[in-house]
């Protein structure tokens, strides 16, 4: 399917949308011809509409889809790219193979949905890879509904390149109902001048197990780069994030930043920083803070009246949101 | 007037180290009381024992509120008696707006006035920061008056400022009291805790804490007197005499 609206008013399209929804998302976005969207449920593309500037292509695999996204160069896109990915039976499997290529000056914003809420047996893998041109912008959100019986692997990987004085933004979020697996690679290769931020903020429940690496090649000159984690984890969920920064190009810079709050006894949690400087001119930091809630900050809205427990919830609430 | 705090012989120990070493202290309803001492005297530990923070449980003495005994009470307790807590140096909340923190205060509180107006009232402009996060972008002073904001519109009985004054630049430190006036005048008790002289003037009463005691409480301007000419005695005498000067005074 190439540019040019088309809609399966299918019963998946109706629940996929639903789920959207629940992500924070707009489902009405989904079925507006002047907002550029991709629906995927399992191999089958239900919905894809492509706006001037932007090239969306899908085709079906035996176990998912292959897409490619293109924004043309010195494409403004003013809207967000809505992209929904589900999975509704208790079992299945969806892989996306994913090329986005973001033209020269041209700047896009994508919201993808990803919607499992019945998942039991589920295994959502993507590969993506990433090509943000120079002086481009590109900005990435990904936000994910699970259901509650933490049956649900999802193992996205991404490469992204950002050239000369490209900005690439992402923020994957999966706060919402139980993680079950969650082994997230992200690997971004920043050129002279070049920008980018990776923010990742997981809710960890029951048996939730979470590993995040990501990666920041700080290549060209000036290049700089920001990787946030914000991890909660209650009952037994375990975490392990990885924050690398590789400082190759002169005055290059990259920091790492992480949170992982213990909201259970038997919680656990790791960080490992790994910083590498290449070239002397070049700088790279990290902090990384795990633990349970800061006492002070509980006590505070305790004395503006709040219990415990509703304290505990509001700063959990504000770290990811 | 009647009386509304009632401190008997408080101890607060911490790290094995008499910090408080029985505190006596009446406050009445409808006054602003000032605690004047200097770095290191347990001005802080005080207001923390009063709030019931952890780590600040009074080994002995008890504190009474409106005649009721609180010192077991947890530090939710007593936010809902109407007691509450500007810190010195506020915590900071990552994705929490200056909006949400304000309206969990009128919430938690006797509704005080709109947040919008809570704002206004310490001089920072609602439109510009009803949406901005108590995280560390806001700079020290910033969040200190949007602690005093939260203390507006929780509208408690008794509001404990712990140095309200500091990290205040110095032309805005007559707006910040006349803020504490006006909570005051709509039926606020204030605790005030400085070290500033000029500051604790503008109480209606002042105590004098120094080595963990109560060496002197009355006119605001009588126990700044004695707060300077004490100190400057007390910086010249050798530690040890400096304490037994101390149980001296208190026993004047």
């Amino acid at each position: 399917m190439r540019d040019g609206v088309e809609r399966d008013p299918s019963r998946e399209f109706a629940a996929l949308a639903e789920a959207v929804e629940r992500t924070g998302g707009s489902a009405a976005a989904l079925r507006n011809p002047r907002i550029a969207s991709l629906v995927v449920h399992q191999n089958r593309v239900l919905g894809l509409n492509a706006l001037p500037g932007l090239t969306m292509d899908a085709e079906p695999l035996p176990d998912g889809i292959r897409a490619h996204v293109e924004v043309a160069p010195g494409t403004v896109l003013p809207d967000p790219v809505h992209l929904c990915f589900g999975v509704l039976p208790k079992e299945g499997v969806q892989r996306i193979l994913a090329t986005f290529r973001i033209g020269e000056g041209a700047s896009a914003q994508f919201w993808a949905h990803c919607a499992f809420p019945n998942a039991e047996r589920v295994q959502h893998l993507m590969e993506a890879s990433i090509e943000v041109g120079g002086g481009a912008r590109m900005a990435y959100t990904e936000v994910h509904y699970h259901g509650p019986y933490g049956g649900t692997e999802v193992l996205p990987k991404a490469v992204i390149r950002v050239h000369k004085g490209g900005q690439y933004v992402s923020e994957f979020k999966l706060v919402q109902g139980r993680v079950g697996l969650l082994s997230l690679d992200y690997v971004v290769h920043l050129g002279e001048g070049a920008v980018a931020e990776l923010v990742a903020k997981v809710h960890g429940k029951g048996e939730d197990r979470i590993f995040l690496r990501e990666a920041l090649h700080l290549e060209g000159p000036y290049a700089r780069g920001l990787v946030k984690s914000r991890i909660v984890l209650q009952d037994r969920a375990q975490a392990e994030f990885t924050g690398e920064a590789v400082g190759i190009g002169p005055y290059s810079r990259g920091h790492i930043d992480c949170t992982e709050i213990l909201w259970g006894a038997e919680a656990r949690a790791s960080a490992v920083p790994k910083l590498l400087v290449v070239d002397e001119r070049a700088k790279l930091t990290h902090e990384a803070a795990i633990g349970s809630i800061d006492r002070k900050e509980l006590e505070t809205l305790m004395a503006r009246g709040l219990t415990e427990e509703e304290a505990v919830a509001t700063v959990v609430r504000g770290l990811l949101r | 007037m009647a009386e509304l705090l009632r401190i008997e012989g408080l101890v607060v120990e911490r790290e094995g180290r008499a910090i408080l070493r029985g505190v006596d202290l009446a406050v009445a309803e409808g006054e602003i009381h000032a605690i004047l001492g200097a770095n290191g005297t347990g001005k802080s530990t005080l207001a923390h024992a009063l709030m019931g923070l952890s780590g600040y449980r009074p080994a002995r003495g008890r504190i009474l509120f409106a005649g009721q005994d609180i010192t077991e009470k947890s530090v939710t307790e007593r936010a809902r008696l109407g007691i509450t807590l500007a810190w010195q140096q506020p915590a900071s909340f990552e994705g929490l707006t200056v909006r949400e923190y304000l309206e969990i205060a009128r919430r938690g509180g006797r509704e005080g006035p709109a947040v919008e107006e809570c704002l206004a009232r310490v001089g920072l402009p609602p439109r510009n920061y009803l949406g901005r996060t108590l995280n560390d972008r806001l700079s020290g002073g910033e969040r200190k008056r949007v602690e005093l904001a939260a203390v507006l519109a929780m509208n408690p009985r008794l509001a404990i400022l712990d140095e309200p004054d500091s990290g205040i630049d110095v032309l805005s430190l007559d707006d910040i009291m006349e803020v504490i006036r006006g909570m005051n005048r709509r039926g606020t008790t204030v605790l005030l805790i400085t070290h500033r002289e000029e500051f604790a003037r503008a109480a209606h009463r002042a105590s004098h804490l120094c080595g963990g005691r109560i060496l002197k409480t009355g006119d605001c301007a009588e126990v700044v007197r004695f707060y300077k000419d004490f100190c400057k005695e007390c910086a010249s005498l050798p530690a040890p005499e400096l304490e037994e000067v101390g149980q001296d005074e208190g026993r004047r």
